[in-house]
């Protein structure tokens, strides 16, 4: 079997003093694909940030080892150089900086502390470009700000490809797929595809299903009200989509309407 | 103004032994000129906080140091000179060192036909007429206490004169070194630009301090735009942190000329920049923008006066100031707006970036318009840095203080992108970031 790149034990989390995630259990293996389904206010998003390590989203309970350490001790910066990445519902826009620069100080602080040299201006140009194949974007966007004045889509696009370059064990994807348009979740999604690989383990959180029609996930998990309260094949996908969330509520918790898909 | 009064007396006693010993060869004009500065110094007296324009800044270290006049200069050699410069490679280059002219430090490639770029010391009959007109008519002495001492030393300086349709293409390097020696000494630095009819020049002023010693620069520049004239200018403050360090730049601007100024500020315990421009005649834009970055407890204030004397002119100021520490910035601007100086555009803008809990600024632009066409606007932002993008940094794989690092820079790239020349583009870049080093552990900590 692969080996355990993620396990997450009764994982209880809260944000802004709120109780959020109420024991969440899920173990990732090298090379799998999962996605995590929920409405809104399902703890979500601060799954991704507790895993992430953002301030204020604080693990109460449980514990989450990632290939082997103590996830939760590590600060964020730790977190990416050990390989996990985020790519951001909302990526920030950084006026003064161009996708270039950026890409460039991550990688390189990532390579400072793997114990390799920094890439030099020829090496790191022929590996972006690369990249930019691999992930078939139009590229006319590196030499501008930071997600400056970018649409939704270039914002997603950029994050996918700096997934790409950056080349993590285990990549988080925060609704990525939220507010695109076909083709941009086509793009996106062909990325993502892209960079499945037998050593890399993806966690896909979404509130629709639309993107695992272009991403097809190894295992599917509904998370409602801060528990994963199913988990399944891809098929669980189809039938979360055709019925809602509705079927899968607990007695006594609070009934979330799912959101109308526009 | 009363305990003043020994410090005062001591520059009078100074003053009294730079007239009698600076005899050489000046003009009579120049010696007249010197002579009502001094009375009108001694006179004057310095400003305290209770003048208006000084309400935030208190130059009260700076009067109640006796600083001793810098009657010679020390050797410096072209060594230690080397690295201050080399960025620029400059081809023509005036240095002075406590405010005497260093012909050893100079050097003066083959210029146009009539281009004068040379030390006041040294003008000859010829240049004494283009001076004339404009040495001391663009920067009060009268009602400003700095300028007066500065006209009361008046002994060397830089001349920089270029005649009507005349361009110099390489840029024109004004160094002042300070390097005092066992004692807090005071220099008097002076540049005078007179850039004739469509002249065209690029001019870099530096002051750089070479030890870390407490000294005062005491700098005044004029520089007159004749019609169509365009002058590029860039300001490099490197003083040490200990140093005082003011400034009076006086622009004056005639018809449909170009004055644009980029400057860096970051050295001092304090250190004030004053910029007064006049738009005299139609149709002449003023841009001013300029980036202070203070640290520790260094005071940094930026006074800006724009005048819009006639009709059609355009005046931009864009200043943005980065402070961690202690630090106290100032930014006080003004624009006024003649009765007669219809579509007048002008904007003014300045943004702050607090690195720590203790950094203060205090900005006040103001406007102040008497004519009825116009365009005016005016802004002011003060903020720290965004946790959301130093966890977007962070997420990335740089730690807090490199993620802080990079958003300051990013901060300061916005104004940098605006200036011209790439070489100095990159050195004022470079030397951001090298004050972002050095200062990111102690923002942190404080």
């Amino acid at each position: 079997m692969p080996d355990v790149i993620l396990e997450i034990r009764e994982l209880q989390a809260s944000a802004a003093g709120k109780e959020i995630l109420r024991g969440v259990n899920l173990t990732i293996r090298a090379g799998e694909v999962h996605a995590v389904m929920g409405p809104n206010a399902s703890g979500k998003s601060t799954l991704a940030y507790v895993l992430a390590g953002r301030e204020g989203y604080e693990a109460t309970a449980g514990t989450v080892r990632y290939a082997g350490n103590d996830l939760l001790a590590m600060p964020s910066e730790a977190r990416a150089r050990a390989g996990l990445f985020l790519a951001f519902q909302y990526p920030v826009e950084i006026p003064g900086m161009t996708t270039l620069q950026f890409l460039k100080a991550a990688l390189n602080s990532l390579r400072k502390h793997r114990g390799l040299e920094e890439l030099d201006a020829i090496d790191f140009l022929a590996l972006v470009r690369e990249r930019v194949q691999l992930l078939d974007v139009d590229a006319d966007f590196l030499n501008r700000p930071l997600n400056a004045g970018f649409s939704g889509g270039e914002k997603k696009r950029n994050e996918i490809l700096q997934m790409a370059f950056l080349d993590p064990k285990l990549a988080i994807l925060a609704e990525t797929d939220s507010g695109l348009d076909i083709d941009a979740l086509k793009i996106v999604a062909g990325g993502v595809n892209a960079l499945r690989s037998q050593d890399r383990a993806m966690l896909l959180i979404t509130h629709y299903q639309r993107l695992l029609n272009f991403v097809v996930p190894d295992y599917v998990h509904v998370l409602l009200n801060g528990r994963i309260v199913k988990s399944g094949g891809k098929e669980l996908a189809v039938r979360v989509e055709e019925r809602g969330y509705g079927w899968l509520e607990e007695p006594g918790d609070r009934i979330f309407a799912p959101k109308v898909t526009p | 103004m009363k305990e003043m009064g020994p410090v005062i007396d001591h520059y009078r006693s100074d003053w009294l032994r730079f007239q009698r010993e600076s005899t050489g060869s000046m003009p009579e004009w120049i010696k007249r000129y010197r002579q009502a500065a001094g009375t009108c110094f001694a006179d004057m007296g310095f400003p305290t906080s209770h003048h208006e324009e000084r309400r935030y800044t208190d130059v009260t270290p700076v009067m109640e140091t006796p600083f001793a006049f810098a009657w010679h200069a020390p050797e410096i050699s072209k060594g230690e000179a080397e690295p201050i410069v080399s960025w620029v490679g400059p081809r023509h280059q005036l240095t002075f060192v406590n405010g005497h002219f260093a012909p050893s430090l100079s050097l003066l490639h083959r210029l146009p036909q009539g281009v004068i770029v040379g030390s006041l010391r040294d003008c000859d009959e010829a240049s004494s007429s283009l001076l004339e007109p404009h040495l001391g008519r663009h920067a009060w002495h009268e009602d400003h206490a700095f300028v007066a001492l500065n006209a009361a030393f008046l002994n060397d300086g830089a001349f920089l004169y270029l005649p009507a349709k005349m361009a110099v293409e390489e840029p024109i390097l004004v160094l002042f070194l300070s390097s005092p020696e066992g004692q807090a000494t005071i220099s008097h630095p002076r540049v005078l630009v007179v850039a004739g009819p469509s002249s065209q020049a690029t001019v870099i002023e530096g002051y750089v301090g070479m030890k870390g010693d407490c000294y005062f620069t005491n700098a005044v520049t004029e520089v007159v735009l004749g019609e169509e004239a365009v002058v590029n200018h860039h300001l490099l403050q490197e003083e040490s942190q200990a140093a005082y360090h003011i400034a009076t730049l006086a622009v004056h601007q005639e018809r449909n000329s170009t004055f644009m100024s980029h400057s860096l500020a970051l050295g001092g315990a304090l250190a004030r920049i004053e910029v007064h421009g006049l738009l005299a005649d139609e149709g002449s834009t003023c841009t001013l923008r300029g980036l202070y970055a203070a640290a520790g407890r260094q005071h940094v204030d930026i006074h800006t006066r724009i005048e819009h004397a006639r009709r059609r002119c355009t005046s931009r100021q864009l200043y943005n100031g980065i402070l961690g520490g202690h630090a106290r910035g100032v930014f006080d601007g003004r624009v006024l707006v003649r009765q007669d100086a219809h579509k007048t555009d002008a904007s003014q803008t300045n943004k702050n970036l607090l690195l720590s809990e203790d950094a203060v600024v205090h900005s006040t632009p103001q406007l102040e318009i008497f004519a009825d066409d116009v365009k005016c606007v005016h802004g002011t932002t003060v903020g720290q840095l965004d946790p959301d993008a130093l966890f977007y940094l962070r997420s990335r794989g740089l730690d807090l203080e490199d993620a802080r690092r990079v958003m300051t820079q990013a901060f300061s790239s916005e104004l940098f992108g605006y200036i011209g020349p790439a070489r100095i583009r990159d050195r004022f870049t470079e030397l951001l970031s090298q004050w972002t080093l050095r200062t990111s552990s102690e923002s942190l900590s404080a």
